[in-house]
């Protein structure tokens, strides 16, 4: 069975169709790439899963069950993590407080703990904060972990958000433009680092990528989007030639 | 070259900083017990010689808050007032603080192994600072006690405001809910009242159950919040700051109406049990309790919805059992602050809870600095005995308090100790070469 199943799925902005008919199956443990032109929908078919959105057709299955109509924090909490195209990170949090809080969905000491500060608090925010600084090792940054945000170089605070994503330990891991923004060097940096977290944490990575770079060197299949529909499917080397692909990206030839 | 000499400031300045920084650096080995310790002495020392001493310089009485008052009144005992501040607060409290300080680090350094007892050590000091301090005036009384309420008001509004980030006007409601259920339970249960008949439990029970009686109170102001909380769900921003606000009106005017607790005339009778050792430890607890809270990952969800409400729902936090428990929480402590307040003066009316508090309280906030329980302690406090002390201008101090507060707000848009972790044990600790636990054989000199 796939870990997550996506059949049929169409969401319209009031008149507008953003998705059409989107079929999707990732297995554990892979990772997928999608692409596509500018606004071809790959950030909202992200949000259709998350359950920002609620498609206006169309099943979302994850582990078995139906996860349409659930809310956002409740998929994350069955083990769908993200990242965000624009970085939605706290600006006012430290980075270690960013990794922390995402362990939200594990808090067992209640209410009661929270105001008055029993031992079992203690023991689960202690484990909560060394665990925090074995993913911020995990992603390079642990040096940043007291420093706030804001105050990160722009590469640090990707890294940091992956960490944030990671410490709900996700089964699947949506990343939407890991490299965006990246120099060269930084982008070979993250390829490494995105490769690292796949061997050690063994999720599956469901990746919205603009640099070919980084989609050809990390995903076994990729899927092309173009108007909020798959107009192709398949390995590296298939999309890479495919004329369909290079037909929404490039435009068609001109035959005269 | 040239430019790197001009960069450095003239030696002469060099010199002189310098020579104050080593004056002044037997005072940075100071532990907080030492200073509770001088402060102290300080009071002590009014308390025995205070009287006199003001009536040799010329002084009426002692001065109530700090002499402003007195100064303000009568200028010409301005050098009289300062000579008293220096002698009686001032030396007093930085020589024995300075002269304790082996001792005192020691002592915090022993403490420390048990945090608990250094606790309570710390706050039975600062409770004796105050009340040897107000034991010389009812009016000092009567302004510590409304200065902790204010600490309770502004720091549960800081949960809402500062922590969570969302621009809340409701808590003068809360703390009417508060103040109003609270009332009726004293006086229906332990009071002979024209309204409410003879009381329902015998009276000498009272001051045992009068915490049950706050803690009804917040939790009606809690249920009260409800009204807040769900339309906080959708409603952010301005539409819920209007929510809010309209909140606070409709509570006012529901006592307004309520002819059984008296109407606009207001409500009477509350016993009173809420002396200065009550509020104290109330007012300990509030800030306990809410510090634990904010410094929990819990707490920090509050940030987090804050700073970014689709990423918190993204990284598994329940944004709406956040928003709930921040306001109940908020509410339920402005509830036992209101109700402590109106054990406190005695009477309450709705006018009290309406947009002059409302200013107050936002005022402290803002002032004290978001997000900062310290902050919430400087803010509640400082503006609280600022305002008493600037009483004698009458109309004039409202022009004076709101200059402050845009001056402050124009320098530090997030007010004075804003975005600050309390982490009391870390205050108590010992202080300079003691740090660490390295004990210095030389200590005390």
């Amino acid at each position: 069975m796939a870990l997550l199943e996506v059949e049929g799925m169409t969401h319209y902005f009031g008149g507008l169709r953003a998705v059409h008919n989107y079929n999707l199956q990732i297995q554990r443990g892979e990772i997928r790439g999608l692409i596509g032109p500018n606004g071809a929908g790959k950030t909202t078919i992200f949000n259709l899963i998350t359950g920002i959105y609620r498609p206006t057709r169309g099943r979302i299955v994850f582990e078995g069950e139906d996860i349409v109509g659930l809310p956002p924090h409740r998929i994350a909490a069955r083990g769908i993590a993200r990242t965000f195209q624009n970085m939605l990170l706290w600006r006012h949090m430290t980075v270690l407080e960013h990794v922390k809080v995402a362990h939200y969905a594990r808090i067992d000491y209640g209410l009661v703990g929270a105001f008055l500060g029993t031992p079992r608090r203690r023991r689960q925010e202690a484990e909560f904060e060394e665990r925090s600084y074995e993913l911020l090792r995990m992603m390079g940054v642990e040096r940043f972990a007291n420093k706030v945000i804001t105050e990160l170089p722009y590469g640090a605070q990707r890294r940091v958000e992956i960490a944030r994503a990671l410490a709900t330990e996700p089964k699947l891991l949506l990343l939407d433009e890991p490299a965006a923004g990246m120099t060269p060097e930084e982008m070979i940096e993250m390829v490494d680092t995105i490769r690292r977290i796949h061997s050690m944490l063994g999720m599956a990575i469901f990746l919205i990528e603009h640099r070919m770079r980084v989609v050809m060197d990390l995903c076994e299949t990729i899927q092309t989007l173009n108007f909020g529909e798959v107009i192709a499917e398949g390995t590296p080397d298939e999309i890479r030639n495919d004329p369909v692909v290079i037909e929404a990206y490039l435009g068609k030839e001109v035959v005269t | 070259m040239t430019t790197a000499t001009q960069k450095q400031p003239p030696a002469s300045d060099r010199h002189r900083n310098s020579t104050i920084r080593a004056v002044l650096s037997p005072w940075r080995e100071v532990p907080f017990l030492g200073w509770l310790l001088g402060a102290l002495a300080a009071v002590m020392l009014e308390h025995s010689v205070g009287s006199s001493l003001a009536l040799t310089l010329g002084l009426r009485r002692i001065p109530v808050l700090f002499g402003f008052e007195l100064m303000l009144k009568a200028p010409q005992h301005i050098p009289g007032m300062l000579v008293y501040l220096v002698l009686v607060y001032m030396l007093p409290a930085a020589l024995v603080a300075v002269a304790t300080r082996g001792l005192t680090n020691a002592l915090a350094a022993r403490l420390l192994q048990s945090p608990a007892l250094s606790l309570a050590v710390h706050l039975v000091l600062l409770y004796g600072c105050m009340h040897f301090w107000c034991a010389l005036s009812d009016y000092r009384y009567l302004v510590a006690q409304l200065a902790l309420i204010a600490v309770m008001l502004t720091l549960s509004l800081n949960v809402i405001n500062g922590y969570m980030g969302e621009f809340s006007c409701s808590h003068p409601g809360f703390m009417a809910l508060g103040a109003y259920a609270a009332s009726v339970l004293t006086v229906l249960l332990f009071v002979e009242d024209d309204v409410f008949g003879p009381p329902l439990l015998p009276p000498t029970l009272g001051p045992f159950l009068f915490p049950l009686a706050l803690v009804a109170g917040g939790l009606v102001a809690s249920l009260g919040a409800l009204a807040v909380a769900i339309p906080s769900f959708r409603a952010r921003g301005d539409y819920l700051g209007v929510i809010t606000l309209a909140f606070t009106f409709v509570v006012k005017s529901l006592f307004e109406n309520l002819e059984i607790v008296g109407g606009p005339r207001g409500f009477m009778n509350q016993p009173n049990w809420a002396g200065l050792p009550t509020v104290f430890v109330w007012a300990v607890v509030c800030v306990a309790v809410i510090n634990n809270f904010v410094r929990s990952t819990f707490g920090k969800a509050l940030n987090a919805v804050r700073d970014g409400e689709t990423a918190a729902e993204a990284m598994t936090i329940n944004t709406r059992r956040t928003k709930t428990v921040a306001f109940l929480s908020a509410a339920f402590w402005a509830g036992v602050a209101g109700g402590l307040f109106a054990h406190v003066v005695g009477y309450i009316n709705p006018a009290t809870f309406g947009a002059q508090k409302l200013a107050e309280v936002l005022a402290m906030v803002y002032f004290g600095g978001l997000n900062s329980v310290i902050g919430s302690i400087a803010g509640g406090l400082g503006l609280t005995l600022f305002s008493e002390m600037l009483r004698p201008l009458e109309v004039w101090k409202w022009v004076i308090i709101p200059m402050l507060l845009v001056l402050v707000m124009t320098r530090r848009p997030t007010g004075l100790i804003a975005f600050r972790e309390f982490d009391a044990l870390k205050l108590l600790g010992p202080r300079g070469r003691w740090e660490g636990g390295v004990q210095d054989g030389t200590a005390g000199g």
